[in-house]
């Protein structure tokens, strides 16, 4: 029966992370699709961002309630997981416990990681609150519909059972080592720290021996076999900002940020233009004919850079960024939450056509099937999205991408937005002045 | 007071085989725009007060190309900018400083990656310089113990981390400096940036300039500080769509020193 079991967990293992792989694949295969950008410069200051940010949440505490709760979850998880080291030792060989040989710090780790899981259970219960009873307008935007509105919930539920398992596993363990079942009970008394499940012992309060040990192992199984499948659900969910806010804040912008980029196709053409010498009929240069006229701006997915498509796998949807943005506050269609959440969308639909060897098919794209023009032109450039995002996603550089598109490939701004640029354009100003006049309001009283 | 600003220009200076201390771009706005030329004027006659030897590029200057960057008209942009950095450069301009975050913004961030590598500073910075190296002397005057709030403009806080020079300057004026909910890198737009200025807003339920009067007006202030034309702008048109302007006047910090100073 043993060793039945040890061969189940040991299949149960590989196939996760074997498929967890397969996954982590196709979500770099489909990052890869964004185009290069270079990101290596400043590698201190990019590896001290991403200790502050990611690991040391210094900005989710910008909303402190919401921000000291999120702490509590992610501390307790990341502790809690090194339980998982044990549970999979355990799994693997047999053992009860393998790692009691330390004793008393044994004992006040894993009351340690009690005390831990029941503030996740209540910071979780209260983030189901605020998300479901007190409806936190951020969380009920129109983008947040169906699925994601869905997903938050799979998420909490999925910590709650979580968190509830291991607690329960260890009441049962407990009153096993209390009963001093073969197996469980060892000669130095009782192994581990239970502050905080022996106040679930009335509820196994009279049962026998093997119906505990049910208990234990059922819970045992759902822990580990859920931590498994809450591993591969990650791609497919929000919730991947727990691996990815990592690299996300690494290759964050580190320029100011109102610096937009310099488009390095236009200033080669430019340069053309500005140059006397410059011969407008000469030959392109061997080679330089086959290669395809640089499309400019984004309209799909495949023209953002890598890291606008690493920033849309790494939203987790919070609405810092909507509930901050202008447009979006005074009813504007324009959420940069909706941004992410759409070139995701967008992506995945491409990785998908890419899972099944498709070419990637015409027809649609980013703009218009997901993006509407609309929401394009609704936003101030004010950077309060990327101000507000609590893990480095820049909302408004896939704006300004798409901007460029359609204006330098469609001509398709506002018209009053191509007045003021043909007014730019010959007189040098976003209205119809003379140039000649510039200085006029120095002789002006 | 109607006396005619002595403005020189960098022709001039360079006729006479001059430098000048620091090139004063005006922008678009304090160029054109008469409430935008206000500010312009004020800060000449702070910058004459302290015997800065400025010179603007009059008639030399054309807009930075800022709104048709943000409208994603690259190439726009970049004609604006390499035309404006070719000047620039033929008169070896060292330091800039303008009453505009938005060509602040483009002159310090973008214009480097094109050959145009200036010290940029915004006015509000520029003055605080001078107060420091004791050139210009600023007593509270009129504004002492006005309650006065401060709407950051994007381009000079969040897009560029400066949020104290302007409140340096209003704390040398002795205001009663009363901060808004929303300030600072959480400071609110007022709606004119990414080209906004020049069309008509998207279709929504209010207007942002209306919205952050909204949260200047909850601090109930005598007056509200701004530090950007845009701004001044949208901020004005929002304290008249609520029918204040008789009680609350919007003032940019430079005509806020020029005033206090009786310039």
């Amino acid at each position: 029966m043993q060793i039945i079991s040890q061969i189940a967990f040991l299949a149960a293992f590989i196939v996760a992370i074997s498929f967890f792989i397969r996954n982590v694949r196709r979500l770099y295969r489909n990052i890869k699709l964004g185009k290069a950008i270079d990101r290596t410069d400043r590698p201190k200051e990019r590896l001290s961002n991403m200790i502050r940010v990611a690991l040391g949440q210094s900005k989710m505490v910008k909303r402190p309630v919401a921000g000291i709760l999120h702490i509590l979850v992610y501390v307790g998880f990341i502790i809690i997981n090194i339980e998982m080291l044990e549970i999979v030792i355990d799994g693997i060989f047999g053992t009860h416990r393998v790692f009691s040989f330390l004793g008393g710090t044994y004992n006040f780790l894993i009351g340690a990681f009690e005390i831990l899981a029941l503030l996740v259970i209540v910071s979780i219960i209260t983030f189901w609150i605020r998300r479901n009873v007190v409806k936190i307008k951020r969380f009920w935007s129109s983008e947040m519909k169906g699925w994601p509105k869905n997903d938050a919930n799979y998420i909490l539920y999925f910590e709650v059972a979580l968190m509830t398992c291991f607690l329960l596993m260890n009441a049962a363990d407990y009153q096993l080592q209390l009963n001093g079942a073969e197996h469980y009970a060892s000669q130095e008394g009782i192994i581990g720290g239970f502050p905080v499940s022996q106040f679930l012992l009335p509820l196994i309060d009279g049962l026998g021996n093997s119906a505990l040990i049910v208990i234990e192992r059922t819970t045992w199984w759902l822990h580990i076999i859920g931590i498994l499948i809450f591993l591969n659900y990650l791609y497919y969910s929000k919730h991947l900002h727990i691996l990815l806010a990592f690299p996300n804040t690494y290759y964050a912008k580190l320029t100011p940020k109102g610096e937009l980029t310099n488009l390095e196709a236009v200033t080669n053409e430019v340069k053309l233009m500005m140059d006397p010498n410059a011969d407008p009929f000469a030959s392109p240069e061997a080679g330089a004919a086959d290669e395809e006229p640089e499309k400019f701006g984004a309209s799909d997915v495949t023209d953002l850079n890598w890291v606008q498509l690493l920033n849309a796998y790494t939203c987790t949807e919070c609405g810092r960024c909507t509930s901050e943005c202008p447009a979006n506050q005074t009813g504007k269609k324009l959420s940069p939450r909706k941004i992410m959440m759409d070139t995701r969308d967008r992506l995945e639909e491409v990785g998908e056509q890419l899972n099944k060897k498709q070419p990637i098919a015409e027809g649609k794209q980013l703009l218009d099937d997901y993006i509407t023009r609309e929401e394009l032109w609704a936003c101030t450039t004010c950077s309060a999205c990327v101000e507000a995002c609590p893990i480095g996603i820049d909302p408004l550089s896939i704006i300004i991408e798409m901007r460029r598109y359609l204006v330098m490939e469609e001509s398709a701004a506002p018209n009053e937005l191509n007045v003021s640029m043909s007014n730019i354009e010959n007189n040098g100003a976003p209205w119809p002045y003379n140039q000649m006049d510039r200085l006029n309001w120095a002789k002006e009283n | 007071m109607a006396e005619v600003l002595k403005v020189p220009t960098m022709a001039e200076y360079m006729v006479e085989g001059k430098q000048p201390e620091v090139l004063f771009w005006v922008g678009c706005a304090g160029s054109f725009d008469d409430r935008a030329k206000k500010i312009t004027k004020a800060f000449v006659k702070i910058l004459s007060k302290a015997n800065v030897e400025f010179a603007v590029l009059g008639t030399e200057e054309s807009c930075t190309g800022d709104p048709a960057k943000r409208s994603g008209n690259e190439f726009l942009f970049q004609m604006q900018a390499v035309t404006n950095i070719e000047v620039l450069n033929a008169y070896e301009v060292k330091k800039i400083v303008t009453a505009c975050p938005h060509c602040f913004n483009t002159i310090k961030n973008e214009y480097p990656g094109l050959g145009g590598n200036y010290e940029v500073v915004h006015h509000t910075q520029f003055l605080k310089d001078l107060l420091e190296e004791g050139r210009l002397r600023v007593e509270g005057g009129k504004f002492k113990g006005k309650r006065i709030t401060f709407h950051d403009p994007c381009y000079l806080g969040r897009a560029n981390n400066e949020y104290e020079a302007p409140r340096d300057l209003l704390r040398k004026l002795e205001v009663e400096l009363i901060e808004m909910r929303k300030c600072k890198s959480q400071g609110l737009c007022c709606g004119a940036g990414g080209g906004q200025m020049f069309k008509e807003p998207e279709k929504g339920n209010k207007d942002v300039n209306v919205l952050r009067t909204e949260q200047a007006l909850e601090t109930n202030p005598e007056l509200i500080a701004a530090g950007c034309p845009f701004c001044n702008t949208m901020m004005t048109d929002g304290v008249k769509s609520k029918e204040k302007e008789a009680e609350i006047e919007v003032k940019d910090v430079a005509e806020m020193i020029a005033e206090a100073e009786d310039l």
